[in-house]
């Protein structure tokens, strides 16, 4: 049995290396996207325009620069029970570079995001090899980031944040009408991983949230996509992720989609979520800790969501591709042990995701 | 030539005759491609790309990222961000 298993290792790794290539990888097509996004729910709202622009160069490089910027309006109630409500700006600037060289496709990013309070600075190499004449393909990257978190009020606090983060996947062709991909990543953040404003609670009053400074996380993805032959398609995907701080969390998604007549294009899709809540997070703690949190986001809690998309051709051919798209995604977010200090019930909150688009690719 | 080098060279030299195809192995052809290039073209309609529109797929990305404690492996570049 191991020798008939040796073999066909043997064979599947001679297949791989030795298989010709059969077709090279192809730099992205020119293009633009102007997007209008809005996220309301929980008491925050954040919305605000994004943009990205696409441009070969020579035929051997293609630059991407974005913008995003949120408006954020934040009543949330972390907000409400222990500060007040606040309004700011985030604004991100990205560029990359995509390289090709037959098989091979190198991608190089760089953003910085910009708040009142916080700044984030990030770099992102990738590298993506084809394999298996086509029918396979490796991924490898690596992204750093570096933030400065400062207080609005208190000029003495300055601090610093770093992330690595290390990733590698494969996608695969299983048949003319299916194909899967699985991602691996290594998450690893040290510093100041809190918010200079939060606030936890022991023994029923508040007192300073105290976090680890540092967290080291592991993610993996798998996805499967199948063209079922009527002009449609279905989606599975599935996420583990757990980390140094106790938290894990599994996420299943699944979708269809389908073209109508040659103009319409729409997507229906439903997203489950679910984590356990990290060691040190207490919602009201009743025992003396060296690290304390009451982020509800590092909770024991789950959500669920309903997706929708659609997408219309305004014009194709003649020099140019014009799409007219809108998303929409309800969420409903329940926490376990959570609670509103104003009614001591468990907190839980519905949140609604909006974009509309258009995108040109020429 | 220490221990730990002898070792290493034994356990490459070892993969190496597996992987290179020992007289004792079984004789196999490579497994080929079993998908050709021209039963690639329902692969190549964008509904059966994993990531169809990236600026969009970025949002949804940070929406998450903001608001879940899991993070990573989406094949989706992400950029820095106030997170925290």
């Amino acid at each position: 049995m191991w020798r008939r298993l040796l073999a066909l290792l043997s064979g599947l790794l001679g297949g791989v290396f030795a298989a010709g290539p059969a077709r090279a990888l192809d730099l992205p097509e020119d293009g633009a996207t102007a997007l209008f996004h809005l996220f309301t729910g929980g008491g925050v709202d954040a919305y605000g325009p994004a943009v990205l622009v696409r441009k070969k160069l020579f035929d051997k490089v293609s630059l991407t620069g974005t913008y995003y910027m949120d408006a954020v309006s934040n009543a949330s109630i972390d907000v409400v029970t222990t500060a007040s409500k606040y309004h700011e700006v985030r604004n991100e600037f990205g560029l990359a570079a995509d390289y090709v060289y037959r098989e091979t496709q190198i991608r190089f990013g760089l953003s910085t995001s910009h708040e009142p309070d916080y700044t984030a600075n990030a770099g992102a190499l990738d590298i993506a090899q084809e394999v298996f004449s086509g029918m396979t393909t490796i991924s490898l990257g690596v992204s750093r980031g570096a933030d400065t978190v400062l207080k609005t009020g208190s000029p003495e606090f300055h601090q610093k944040a770093s992330h690595w983060q290390y990733r590698l996947g494969a996608t695969q062709i299983l048949s003319p009408s299916w194909i899967m991909s699985a991602n691996f990543e290594m998450l690893a953040d040290d510093g100041f991983l809190g918010s200079p404003y939060r606030v936890a609670r022991a023994f029923g009053t508040t007192v300073p949230e105290r976090n680890p400074r540092t967290r080291t996380g592991r993610a993996i993805k798998f996805r499967l996509l199948g063209d079922l032959g009527a002009r449609d398609s279905v989606f599975f995907g599935y996420r583990f992720f757990s980390d140094t701080w106790d938290i894990k969390a599994h996420t299943a998604e699944m979708g269809y989609s389908r073209y109508f007549g040659d103009d319409w294009l729409a997507d229906i899709y439903a997203r489950y979520y679910t984590q356990t809540g990290a060691i040190f997070y207490s919602n009201d703690a009743t025992t003396e800790t060296v690290f304390l949190s009451r982020n509800r986001q590092l909770s024991t809690y789950n959500n669920g969501a309903l997706g929708a998309k659609l997408q219309y051709a305004l014009r194709r051919g003649g020099g140019y591709d014009l799409r007219l798209n809108g998303a929409l995604e309800y969420t409903r977010f329940k926490f376990k042990d959570f609670t509103d200090v104003r009614t001591g019930e468990l907190y839980g909150y519905s949140s609604v995701v909006m974009q509309l688009f258009l995108t040109a690719n020429y | 030539m220490t221990i730990r080098t002898t070792a290493t060279s034994f356990l490459l030299a070892a993969a190496a005759a597996l992987l290179g195809g020992c007289s004792w192995l079984p004789t196999v052809k490579p497994i080929q491609p079993w998908v050709k290039p021209y039963e690639r073209e329902r692969l190549a309609d964008p509904i059966m790309s994993l990531t169809r529109e990236g600026l969009s797929a970025k949002h949804f990305e940070h929406v998450h990222d903001v608001r879940e404690g899991a993070r990573g492996a989406t094949g989706v570049q992400g950029g820095g961000c106030g997170c925290n």
